[in-house]
């Protein structure tokens, strides 16, 4: 399969999905790891790609969304940012809200 | 001129802002002394009124989409309005300490 299809294929099977640095548990990167902590304290399941440990993922996620960073949280879909929107979207309420949607639609 | 500069003069141009910040926080990372690699922006202008924050993020990565290609590892990014800024204390959040990354791609 091909790489952009392998990573819309988990993007379409996640309702939430953290294209991340390391692991939720192991983050290699502070980006990552606060933007998992927001996820977790949203307390829904999400899941996780390790970049580090998909060498093709890693090289062509930027144009997948057109968005050059990582980590990358993607909600039904639909990429909503890095790591500082997410952390926006968490202070304000909206991430809550937008990640309890996706996984109870 | 230096990185910090360009990315200075390249959001004043075409961002009008009534506030910049362009910040190195290299030094708080895992690579050499006197680095350009890691990047916080706090940027508050009117540009930024009625648009998502993806999309002032978008407008910031485009301008900056050189640098993203080349010498910039870690780009963090606070974008505001006027109105946004005042609600925050004129205060944007600080960045993540390092968590020993790989010397290789992108972070924010």
């Amino acid at each position: 399969m091909d790489v952009l299809e392998r990573i819309k294929k988990q993007v379409d099977e996640n309702p939430v999905i953290v294209f991340m640095k390391g692991t939720p548990d192991m983050p290699q990167c502070g980006f990552s790891s606060r933007t998992v902590e927001a996820l977790k304290a949203c307390e829904v399941e999400f899941g996780y790609i390790n970049v580090l440990a998909d060498p093709e993922i890693f090289e062509n996620l930027p144009r997948f969304a057109d968005w050059p960073t990582f980590p990358q949280v993607y909600v039904k879909g639909e990429l909503i940012g890095g790591c500082d929107i997410t952390l926006e979207l968490f202070e304000k309420g909206d991430l809550q809200k937008m990640t309890k949607d996706a996984v109870s639609a | 001129m230096s990185t910090q500069a360009i990315i200075e003069e390249k959001l004043n141009t075409q961002l009008n802002p009534e506030h910049l910040q362009v910040i190195n926080e290299s030094s708080n990372h895992n690579v050499p002394e006197g680095s350009e690699s890691h990047f916080k922006v706090v940027v508050v202008s009117n540009k930024f009124s009625e648009k998502s924050l993806i999309n002032r993020h978008r407008i910031i990565n485009e301008i900056l989409q050189d640098e993203l290609a080349g010498k910039i590892h870690a780009l963090a990014i606070h974008a505001y309005t006027a109105e946004d800024w005042s609600e925050k204390n004129k205060q944007a959040p600080d960045s993540p300490d390092c968590k020993g990354g790989d010397g290789t791609f992108k972070n924010a």
